[in-house]
């Protein structure tokens, strides 16, 4: 039976809080840890937070950057403890060379795991450098996965040239990791410099995905790829709740859609899908899970899978948006990859996903014109501008007729050459 | 001890363990006269004239070559990490009561650890070799009486030719050797492919003694240590363990940044002019110069270019190269792997050859010099393109010099290197020690773009048209201090006690490294 001392001797007041304290300490989680241990980490770091009723914060931090950023990781953690109006703690980190973003997105989940109803957010100053904007059409070869709750691979990834860059909420994240990785690619938005590529990210499956959306849509995220999408319903709710965030967050800047097709239901709706939003940019195909939805085999050959990616292509021509190809998963194949990009670019795809650095060069290499190509758009320009000169309505280059979307597909042609650095600026020049 | 600030602007001691020191000068401006150091003259009359030298033991094989209190001892480390030997004459120096040895090895590896035991009970005094790992720890810590000295492997050669160190009784591991002391490194269990590092040893100790495990009757052919130097030859079971000696795989780099770098350097080396029939390179065993080999390669097929030589370290990349003809030769200082062993042993064209031929610059010239191009890597550089391999940023001794401020000497060094690693910045202000001069390097490539030496003009103009990422040293500086945060702290330490001093290639003291405060 639990006994209260001295119960005559204390004050009414005294009790409540003795109470109150008793309440509060039977609520609240004293202790909480984010990030990751083992000898395997880096790049990343493993916080406890340890709450205390007194003695003031005591810091233990075990770092191998110590003696270049020792000083600079206690002060930081310090100001987070101030922000978050924790006064009292014991704070245990080991540090693998974690850069500031990182400690900043795991000290934050430690917090929240502590006080699930915290709102603040404690944010890294919004990087100059990743202002930058991006249109509804540009080239999308290659666009990079980066796993959402792996930083290591945050720093580098745009120095490879991908067209996109996307950071992955989704498959490549444990459900138990979701919430890490929201930080993690918040933060990685805001300082991450992805010398610009296009800054994609994938968010999860409705409707979690929703609660995706208020990590990236204020911190200029240009496209939102939605995963499993199955109806135009789905899009329409990505894009209500986007323009309330948009809104809520002052944004301006134009964010675009890219929805992931990978179900039966999912390509038989492929066109209003395309259809269901003007921010709708481009439609993907994810063929791992399509295969499975319709219960075969993913082959390399790819015979399975030919209607679907047909009719995904035609569904985004038909809306004008462009068309994506899934992911080459052997990344150890070089030459596969090359030849699953040229049959995807005889399809009609524009695009191609990248699960490894070394497989963007490839893919945009083989996205690029032919030569053969190239020397029939640069006559067909020509032979168009010079009749243009002329006033001449009709143009022929040999037996065959120019009208205008040759003229627009040479004109393309030309466009992505340049954009490959296959082309001169001064071709017209050369000839 | 008065410290003084040499032609490099770094501050050295006037002396080091009880010897006077010479400061840097700059780059060929010291000239030593004189004559080399001179061995002891033998007789025949001394030694058994039916050629067997083998003594029962390597205590008896001590004994016989006079060990003393203060000697010093030499080994190679052609062994590697599997090395068994050096730990074994350091046990048998031990139970024979003799102290203040100073050990002189090529280089030391973390098998090595097992020696600080004898550092702490006085067995040895000092260390004049790399202090890698737990061996650099305990340097750096201040903890060993005297002062450790770091030599380039052609260092190494010079100060031996010099009379700079004199080697009392060299220990020379011989994976196989006849009874009169002929050697080599490409039979037997411990076949490390060859014992270039040894050769100095050989030619300039008192006291020579092989120690084999693979004893063959004579002649043992070839002799890369000639039978004529060697005084005592003995027998044990085991040298070492052969899967640490070679790896059977040297790996190439996964990492995708690396690989990148490779790509850039290959490119480089390519775009520039370098890449042409007769031309030469040399690139070591690490992850991401095997990978420039590799696209190097390519582009050697590509282009139907064929090279006169490459230096090694060998590897398997390299004999392949060998083997379809896009090189006549190896040029091998050192084998990294069983391949390496294998050619060795079967190609003629794959050639032995020591500090003394490849990197000596107290010689009628080196190979280092004549390599139209090397790709190197390193621990720091900074924004002058002085480079540090033999501390990290924290201070501690890391990684020994090798053959590395040797190879600065060719017509176009590359050090491949990221720009930073975890959040370790690799590009800084200032090296924490300098071991290659920043006159010497001419590029530095890494996944954030090439920085060409402003003094390398003619580097500058051959690459003005091409679609290589050119930077500067301070553009890819200023880039990752945005990522790893800008005024990293340098390391606290104790300005007044010197711990090791880097040598130049001639001899003279290039930098300091000092005690750290923990």
């Amino acid at each position: 039976m639990f006994k209260l001392p001295h119960f005559d001797k204390l004050s009414v007041t005294t009790l409540n809080l003795l109470i109150k304290n008793r309440v509060n300490d039977m609520a609240q989680i004293k202790k909480a840890s984010a990030g990751k241990l083992g000898d395997q980490v880096r790049s990343d770091c493993f916080i406890e937070i340890e709450l205390k009723q007194s003695g003031g914060l005591n810091i233990d931090l075990k770092s191998k950057v110590e003696v270049m950023f020792g000083d600079q990781i206690r002060s930081l953690i310090e100001k987070m403890c101030t922000f978050f109006e924790i006064d009292n703690a014991v704070i245990s980190i080991t540090d693998y060379g974690a850069l500031e973003y990182v400690i900043m997105a795991r000290f934050e989940l430690a917090v929240k795991k502590l006080f699930p109803d915290c709102e603040k957010e404690f944010l890294p100053e919004f990087s100059a450098k990743n202002k930058y904007k991006t249109v509804k059409e540009r080239l999308r070869r290659s666009r990079l996965y980066l796993p959402g709750n792996e930083p290591k691979f945050y720093p580098n990834a745009g120095l490879h040239k991908p067209d996109a860059v996307i950071l992955d909420l989704e498959d490549s994240v444990s459900h138990t990791e979701k919430d890490a990785a929201q930080l993690i690619v918040r933060n990685a938005l805001r300082v991450v410099d992805f010398y610009g590529s296009e800054r994609m990210v994938r968010i999860n499956q409705l409707p979690l995905g929703l609660d995706d959306l208020k990590y990236i849509v204020p911190n200029n995220v240009h496209i939102i790829l939605i995963p499993k999408v199955e109806t135009a319903e789905q899009i329409i709710e990505i894009h209500d709740e986007v323009n309330r965030l948009k809104k809520v967050y002052k944004v301006n800047n134009e964010i675009y859609f890219m929805p992931i097709i990978e179900s039966a239901l999912g390509i038989i709706n492929s066109y209003q899908i395309a259809k269901a939003s003007d921010k709708n940019c481009a439609l993907a195909i994810g063929l791992e899970d399509y295969t499975a939805d319709i219960g075969v085999q993913r082959t390399n050959e790819g015979k399975e899978s030919i209607f679907a990616r047909s009719i995904l292509i035609n569904s985004a021509k038909a809306a004008g948006i462009q068309a994506i190809d899934t992911v080459f998963s052997d990344v150890a194949d070089m030459e596969g990859l090359r030849e699953s990009v040229i049959e995807a670019k005889s399809l009609g795809f524009e695009g191609k996903g990248c699960i490894h650095p070394r497989q963007v060069p490839i893919v945009n290499a083989a996205f690029a014109p032919t030569e053969k190509e190239i020397e029939r758009a640069k006559k067909i320009v020509m032979s168009f501008e010079e009749a243009e000169k002329k006033g001449i309505g009709v143009v022929s280059l040999g037996s065959k007729m120019i009208d205008a979307p040759v003229v627009k597909r040479a004109l393309h042609t030309i466009d992505v050459a340049l954009l490959n650095g296959i082309l001169d600026k001064d071709w017209r020049r050369e000839l | 001890m008065k410290m003084i600030k040499n032609a490099a602007g770094r501050m050295v001691p006037s002396e080091v363990n009880g010897v006077e020191q010479i400061p840097f000068k700059g780059i060929g401006k010291y000239k030593p006269t004189g004559n080399k150091a001179k061995p002891p003259i033998r007789t025949c009359a001394d030694y058994p004239a039916d050629g067997n030298k083998i003594v029962k033991d390597l205590k008896t094989a001590l004994k016989k070559a006079g060990l003393k209190n203060g000697m010093t001892i030499s080994t190679h480390h052609h062994l590697r990490n599997g090395d068994v030997l050096t730990n074994l004459l350091f046990d048998t120096i031990k139970s024979m009561g003799v102290k203040n040895i100073r050990w002189y090895p090529s280089a030391s590896f973390p098998c090595h650890e097992h020696l600080i035991q004898y550092l702490e009970d006085g067995t040895i005094h000092h260390i004049e070799g790399s202090m890698n790992g737990p061996l650099g720890r305990y340097t750096t810590e201040g903890k060993m009486k005297g002062v450790g000295v770091l030599r380039s492997h052609g260092g190494r050669y010079q100060a031996v030719q010099d009379g700079d160190v004199h080697i009392d009784i060299a220990v020379i591991a011989s994976p196989t050797a006849d009874p009169f002391g002929n050697a080599n490194g490409v039979t037997g269990n411990a076949a490390c492919g060859l014992l270039g590092f040894a050769l100095a040893d050989s030619e300039y100790a008192d006291q020579v003694i092989c120690v084999t495990d693979n004893l063959v009757p004579f002649p043992c052919v070839p002799w890369q240590i000639q039978g004529n130097n060697v005084d005592h030859v003995v027998e044990i079971e085991s040298l070492g363990d052969a899967s640490k000696i070679v790896s059977g795989t040297t790996q190439i780099t996964k990492s995708p940044d690396r690989l990148l770098i490779a790509e850039y350097t290959a490119r480089f080396v390519k775009e520039s002019g370098i890449l042409k029939n007769g031309f030469s390179f040399q690139a070591g065993a690490g992850g991401t110069s095997l990978a420039f080999a590799i696209y190097l390669k390519e582009m050697m097929k590509e282009a139907n270019i064929k090279a006169r030589f490459i230096r090694g370290g060998s590897t398997k990349y390299l004999v392949e190269m060998l083997e379809e003809g896009l090189t006549d030769y190896i040029l091998d200082g050192q084998t990294f792997d069983l391949e390496g062993v294998r050619s060795m042993r079967e190609n003629p064209n794959h050639i032995n050859t020591s500090p003394f031929t490849s990197y000596n610059y107290h010689g009628k010239g080196n190979f280092a010099s004549m390599l139209d191009c090397v790709v190197l890597g390193a621990t720091e550089v900074d924004i002058n393109f002085n480079a540090n391999v033999a501390t990290h940023s924290d201070g501690y001794l890391l990684h020994g010099i090798g053959g590395w401020q040797n190879c600065l000497a060719s017509k176009c060094t590359i050090l491949a290197i990221p720009s930073f690693r975890d959040r370790i910045p690799v590009v800084v202000d200032e090296v924490t020690t300098v071991c290659g001069p920043g006159e010497l390097v001419d590029v530095i490539i890494t996944e954030r773009g090439i920085a060409i030496n402003p003094k390398r003009k003619d580097l500058l103009k051959a690459v003005k048209d091409t679609d290589l990422p050119i930077t500067t040293i301070k553009k890819i500086k200023s880039e990752i201090d945005e990522i790893c945060g800008k005024n990293p702290a340098k390391p606290k330490l104790n300005r007044d006690k010197v711990v090791a001093v880097i040598k130049w290639v001639d001899g003279t003291l290039l930098d300091s490294v000092y005690q750290v405060v923990k």
